[in-house]
């Protein structure tokens, strides 16, 4: 009956990360305007009024991802977008969310780096600062996206996993994904599955906000709901204020990875084609996956037992699904919109197992389908 | 009668391991922290209703050791997650609590948007003229020629006022006080958080410790009588020379105008984004 009403619409990367924030109700909005992930804060800014949802243009992104915090803290799920000058800008505040624990959603539209870079050319430059870039260790949930359908699906994973978590979860998208337009048929509100925090169930004198439990991931009060409580970036007790302790501060650290550790079946996302009999196969992410897939398919037209494992979760890097497939095949390739940022993490799960062969460009254009087959072929015929 | 400092450490300190406080003994910012408290009593205020969010640094600390939705932010930007705080919950009453450093260097951006924003929220500065928790290095509002870490032959810079500043970039109430003239800071705090509207309290405090030793200024007692001294109010203010003002210190009300508040505005463009939709 639901299918009847499902509506199919002409969309962009961008756009879609919007009916996707809104399906999984987000409902704060605070950015900074810059290319290529301009019409994600434009489309809300006409759209969150509308469902009783706040959008504001910050002064910077280092604002905007505070204000996203804030609004979070106070109960209302939030999200920013921003392409990487605005990224690099938002990662003090990126390990605030970290220590704190506040879920939020931020899209990085990736573009041409380092510095203002090509504004208006696809890059994957920026993986390993979404892994990497706030200071101190830490465990972060990056995904990518690859396509428009993509765009509605992860970002509510994204949210879902943020509230599960209680951690920021970083989309990364890059301009073809953002700019290009595909008919999708997307589901109605009423289909799609959102997850949302746990609030703590005890009297308020009882909550701990920071307490260990099995899961690893306390319930979260918000302001304003009773549970009056303190949030800093420093190092914290389970009762949330700043320690020094060596075993509280263990116990902090410990907890933060932990919690990811125990989701990771959950967390860590990815799509097989044809790689059941695979003897080589195509490691790919973001555009570039598309790439593949089509060269994977004209491999297989070709004799070739090719397979693409696309990565949808980047980190926590999903090692123990890449492994078998490591010691099933002869060749694993790796093409990216950059000197091989992803290649390292598979050449670090492989050990020596299979050969790991980089296809990179980084002169502002796409990864060709037939660039991956070429590669493919050669690989192949050993 | 105002409540007794008994009253208010019973009703709104945590008790729980948070103490002893991180201040030297005598810093200006345990008086701040009792004006805030006077001013959240006369307000009649519900603990729950209030977020007390600061940036970092000696100041930054205060919401640590009381009882209400707390929040210590990164440096500089207790504005922008009050913001975010107060767009989710406009029924909270949202106060910033920051240092002249944290609100007027790396958070100055933030200071004037929030400003020329004008959402509902209240902004408490407290001004020591220098960078206390990170050893005594200049600050924005350090005086010109005065002696720092970052500055031992002499400072170079010329030193703003946070207050007209914040006038300037249109706050709608703008205040300042020292923390000599306690009874009039709670006075400010409590009007400031009143007015619909971001609201700016200055109040200069001493750092006896890392801006008055380094200065001979004395000790916190000497630092406040000092402050006594040089206090003037607006009024008598008006009617001076710049001269005669470039040492003093201005108190009371700056800024007190009625501007469309952001807060409310959004009202609006919720009403008109619905009845767009409906009538799609
Ligand atoms: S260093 Fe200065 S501002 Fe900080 S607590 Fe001591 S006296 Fe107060």
């Amino acid at each position: 009956m639901t299918e009847a009403k499902r509506k199919r619409c002409l969309l962009q990367g961008n756009e879609a990360i919007v009916q996707g924030a809104l399906a999984a109700r987000c409902r704060f909005f605070a950015g900074y305007p810059i290319t290529p992930a301009s019409e994600i804060a434009e489309q809300l800014s006409v759209q969150l009024p509308a469902v009783n949802g706040t959008f504001i243009q910050m002064e910077d992104e280092i604002a905007s991802i505070g204000a996203v915090i804030g609004a979070s803290l106070a109960g209302v799920k939030g999200m920013t977008a921003t392409s990487g000058p605005g990224f690099s800008l938002m990662q003090e505040n990126l390990g605030f969310a970290c220590a704190a624990e506040v879920p939020c959603v931020i899209v990085n539209v990736m573009r041409g780096g380092p510095s203002t870079g090509l504004p208006t050319s696809p890059a994957q430059g920026d993986v390993q600062m979404a892994r990497w870039g706030t200071h101190g260790d830490h465990p972060v949930i990056v995904l990518a996206v690859s396509s428009v359908l993509d765009c509605f699906t992860i970002t509510v994973k994204a949210f879902n996993l943020a509230e599960r978590y209680r951690v920021p979860v970083i989309i990364l998208s890059d301009e073809v994904v953002a700019h290009t337009r595909e008919s999708v048929e997307l589901p109605l509100n009423s289909e799609v599955k959102v997850v949302d925090r746990i609030a703590p169930a005890m009297p308020p004198d009882w909550y701990k906000p920071y307490q260990e439990d099995a899961r690893g991931v306390p319930p979260m009060a918000s302001f304003g709901d009773g549970y009056r409580h303190h949030v800093t970036g420093l190092v914290h007790d389970q009762d949330g204020f700043p320690t020094q302790n060596p075993q509280e501060v263990e116990k902090f650290h410990l907890r933060l990875s932990m919690k990811i550790t125990k989701g990771l079946s959950d967390i860590q996302l990815t799509r097989k084609f044809h790689m059941d009999d695979a003897e080589l196969f195509v490691v790919a992410y973001g555009s570039v996956a598309r790439s593949a897939m089509r060269a994977v398919e004209d491999a297989r037209k070709a004799g070739i037992k090719a397979g693409l494992l696309q990565l949808i979760t980047l980190f926590p890097f999903p090692r123990r699904i890449l492994t078998p497939y490591l010691q099933q095949c002869h060749s694993v390739l790796v093409p990216e919109l950059n000197l091989g940022q992803i290649s390292r993490e598979v050449q670090r799960v492989n050990q020596g197992q299979c050969a790991v062969v980089k296809l990179n460009r980084v002169d502002g254009r796409l990864i060709t389908p037939h660039e991956i087959y070429n590669r493919l072929v050669k690989l192949s015929a050993g | 009668m105002p409540p007794s400092i008994q009253a208010l450490t019973h009703t709104y300190f945590r008790h729980n391991k948070r103490f002893p406080h991180v201040w030297c003994p005598g810093c200006g910012n345990g008086i701040v922290m009792g004006a805030l408290l006077r001013a959240i009593t006369r307000l009649e205020l519900e603990k729950d209703e209030v977020v007390l969010a600061s940036g970092i640094g000696c100041s930054g600390r205060m919401p640590t050791y009381l009882d209400f939705n707390t929040l210590h932010t990164t440096h500089g930007r207790a504005l922008t997650f009050a913001t975010g705080i107060k767009l989710a919950n406009p029924a909270l009453d949202v106060v910033a609590i920051m240092g002249d450093g944290d609100a007027t260097a790396i958070g100055g951006n933030h200071l004037i948007h929030a400003a020329r924003r004008n959402l509902n929220l209240t902004a408490i500065i407290i001004n020591n003229s220098i960078y206390g928790m990170t050893g005594g290095q200049y600050s924005p509002t350090t005086p010109f020629g005065s002696t720092t870490t970052t500055s031992v032959y002499g400072h170079i810079e010329h030193a703003f006022s946070i207050a007209e500043l914040a006038v300037t970039a249109g706050a709608s109430f703008v205040a300042r006080s020292t923390v000599y003239h306690a009874a009039l800071a709670d006075q400010l705090i409590e009007q400031a958080m009143m007015k619909p509207g971001f609201a700016v309290v200055e109040i200069i405090s001493n750092c006896h410790v890392q801006y008055g030793r380094r200065n001979k200024l004395g000790n916190a007692v000497d630092m406040l009588n000092a402050f006594k001294e040089q206090a003037v109010t607006v009024k008598k203010g008006s009617t001076m020379e710049e001269d005669e003002l470039r040492d003093k210190i201005t108190i009371g009300v700056l800024a007190d105008r009625d501007l469309p508040v952001s807060t409310d505005e959004y009202k609006r463009i919720r009403e008109q984004a619905r009845s767009k939709r409906e009538g799609k």
